[in-house]
């Protein structure tokens, strides 16, 4: 049975966290930088084309100075609206900025095993599970590469990692983990066999690619080379920014803001000059370091802030956004995974973020916890809940039942209480048992939810890839570790 | 001399250096009576909370720039500074991520090692070939990506295929590094900040 998808649309909250003043200045300090300072793209293929549309190209350095117009140029040939395709097309997720869409985070390297609970470094079969438990969540609507399937050779094994989430679920999978044109381009061959051919992956693209920038001012040239061979092909890609207060950024954050915002539109607009028309993404997931140790910190005020600001980025330049919330810094399910994760994911949804990323991810997307995969989704459901807003109608007013029950009653028998209950959020992970039931259980929300993902694990049957077509996967991937 | 450094003043404590020169104080006295204080004070405070990550980067940069100008007239004198030892930094091959290396890098140079920064994406045989030239008592490496995280593994093989592996520590570190794949590869220590890999480089050494 195909899950549906839950997303966040027609919200009734927004925020305006930049006025369109400030977005203005934003983009125009963004440009002085793009022109003046340069960005560095460590790429034959990008300084080409950088080279064959008007920039200034200096092969010595790899930096790259644009002018203004030529960025706005390229910016405005993207698609403001389209669609990621699923393999079962009714778990298609259209970006159209009316819909938050959540994801998996990625890309970890150690899991807590889901059985022993012992931290172990990340396996193919892990990036399976983790696949077979999303495509049962209805909070999920598309995976990234959650954890690093490090049992396989490093040559391939972005290409098994992307098999092992086909061969469990059929939603949309966004990799973040493919770094070269040549792992690109087996990608992309991996994607058509599933889609039915080059010309189905392009009208129904089922893989979107992410890539991050090098920040301050920079990108991976391998990175850019794969962005290129996936917008030829037709596949939404997206370039991150993780540039942090203090260390890859100033440590305020207007300026880190436009280092990160340079780093992605420049990206971008070399996308589009390449392959114009070509879906792409903002993508963001931007902190502040710890001022004690300069580590990434995945969380805390600032944190917050640039979740709600990258949106207004984004929709400034009209394309989606793929956002990185939760990804909490904490250890373990606790406190601080709680707090961080709320908050960011609350900001980055009251902006409507297309994408937010991701679930499941400790200590700054390095653990995998299946236990907080299911309470991230709640905080999720949580969120959901509260940009409903409040409707304030004939039929919610209520006014006749209040009248009915007067001075001193009750609303619990009544026929409009049971109409209208469900819409009343059910927590699954929140205890809200009589005190002595905890005490004498001594049991909590994240045993339930550890509970919940070995129970689906177990039963959920996902819509398996056909066994030819598994194959055929294999083959490609086999013909690379031969080559 | 050591209030420039506090402040983070490289400007400042280059003048100040030059200014022992010119009044023939013995540059030995300068960096250990004068300028390492500051590195103390500094070092003090951060441990205590009053200071932060970026006052310790400039504070070690000003030492950098004083021991700059003193450096030709220590060797001038036939005299050494005594360093804690050589260690020898990079991000390994297919890497460009720098940050983090660099700022290790800082926090060692600030310690009291004296450090042979090899930028990023340095393959293995040149790491290796670095590390016999200085006669390094550690090497050094970072990666940011599984994928490129496996070369540390390579140059610690590298290392042991040169018979070098006994006479050299290795430390490794980058987001995806554990202690696990520390373990892994065999290698001597890992610290997941720059602060942290100062004091296990010193550990490593017994210094």
């Amino acid at each position: 049975m195909t899950g549906k998808i839950k997303s966040i649309t027609n919200p009734k909250l927004n925020l305006e966290v930049l006025t369109p003043a400030e977005i203005q200045r934003l983009h125009t300090a963004t440009l002085d930088i793009i022109e003046s300072t340069g960005i560095r793209f460590p790429s034959k293929r990008a300084l080409d084309i950088w080279e064959a549309n008007g920039a200034h190209v200096d092969r010595n350095t790899s930096i790259v100075k644009v002018p203004g117009q030529i960025i706005e140029d390229a910016l405005k040939l993207a698609p403001p609206r389209y669609v990621l395709a699923a393999r079962n097309p009714n778990q298609d997720l259209p970006l159209d900025g009316n819909h938050v869409f959540l994801g998996t985070d990625g890309c970890g390297v150690e899991v807590l095993d889901i059985n022993t609970g012992v931290r172990r470094m990340s396996a193919w079969q892990d990036v399976a599970d983790i696949a077979r438990i999303g495509d049962a969540l209805e909070e999920i609507a598309f995976h990234w590469v959650a954890v690093s399937a490090q049992d396989y050779p490093v040559y391939t094994r972005g290409l098994h990692e992307l098999r092992a989430i086909w061969e469990n679920s059929t939603k949309h999978t966004q990799t973040e983990s493919i770094y070269n044109e040549r792992e690109a381009r087996l990608a992309v061959e991996m994607a058509s066999t599933i889609a039915g051919g080059k010309d189905a992956l392009k009208v129904r693209p089922i893989l979107s690619i992410m890539q991050c920038t090098a920040p301050p001012l920079g990108q991976d040239g391998g990175s850019v080379d794969a962005a290129l061979i996936g917008a030829e092909a037709g596949l939404p890609v997206g370039f991150m920014t993780m540039a942090a207060c203090l260390t890859t950024g100033p440590a305020t954050l207007a300026g880190t803001l436009v280092v990160g915002n340079a780093e992605v539109i420049s990206a971008t607009a070399l996308i589009e000059l390449a392959f114009p028309g070509t879906p792409v993404f903002y993508a963001a997931a931007q902190t502040a370091s710890d001022l004690r140790t300069g580590a990434y910190t995945g969380g805390g005020p600032e944190d917050f802030l640039f979740g709600a600001a990258q949106n207004k980025l984004a929709d400034f330049y009209n394309i989606p956004l793929s956002m990185g919330s939760f990804a909490t810094g904490a250890k373990e399910p606790n406190w601080h995974a709680g707090v961080e994760n709320s908050l960011s994911t609350f900001m980055a949804s009251l902006v409507m973020s297309d994408m937010l990323l991701g679930v499941g991810l400790l200590h700054g997307s390095r653990i995998w916890s299946y236990a907080q995969m299911l309470m991230d989704c709640e905080i999720f459901s949580i969120i959901h809940k509260v940009m409903q807003g409040i409707a304030v109608d004939d039929e919610t007013l209520a006014l006749d039942v209040i009248r009915n029950v007067g001075p001193g009653g009750n609303f619990l028998s009544q026929k409009h209480t049971l109409k209208h209950m469900r819409e009343i959020f059910i927590p699954q992970f929140m205890d809200r048992r009589p005190y002595n039931v905890w005490e004498e259980k001594h049991d909590d929300g994240r045993d339930w939810a550890l509970e919940k993902a070995r129970n689906i694990l177990n039963t959920h049957q996902p819509e398996l890839l056909d066994d030819s077509m598994s194959l055929e996967l294999k083959r490609i991937i086999a013909s690379a570790e031969k080559g | 001399m050591a209030q420039s450094i506090t402040d983070g003043e490289a400007e400042r404590a280059a003048e100040l250096a030059k200014q022992s020169i010119a009044m023939g104080i013995d540059p030995l006295d300068a960096i250990n009576k004068g300028f390492v204080n500051g590195v103390n004070y500094v070092g003090d405070q951060f441990s205590c909370g009053n200071m932060f990550l970026p006052e310790l980067v400039m504070a070690g940069e000003a030492m950098k720039a004083a021991v700059a100008v003193l450096e030709p007239e220590l060797t001038k004198r036939g005299t050494q500074r005594t360093m804690l030892g050589k260690v020898v930094l990079c991000t390994v091959e297919g890497d460009i991520h720098e940050i983090g290396k660099t700022l290790v890098g800082t926090m060692l140079s600030a310690t009291g090692f004296e450090v042979f920064d090899l930028g990023v994406d340095v393959p293995v045989m040149k790491v290796v070939e670095k590390a016999r030239e200085v006669g390094a008592d550690i090497v050094a490496m970072s990666a940011l990506l599984t994928t490129t995280m496996v070369h540390q593994k390579d140059v610690i093989e590298a290392l042991e295929d040169m018979g070098m592996r006994a006479n050299v520590k290795v430390m490794v570190g980058g987001a995806p590094v554990t202690q696990e794949w520390v373990k892994q590869i065999g290698a001597d220590g890992y610290s997941e900040d720059a602060i942290g890999a100062a004091r296990v480089a010193k550990q490593l050494l017994g210094v």
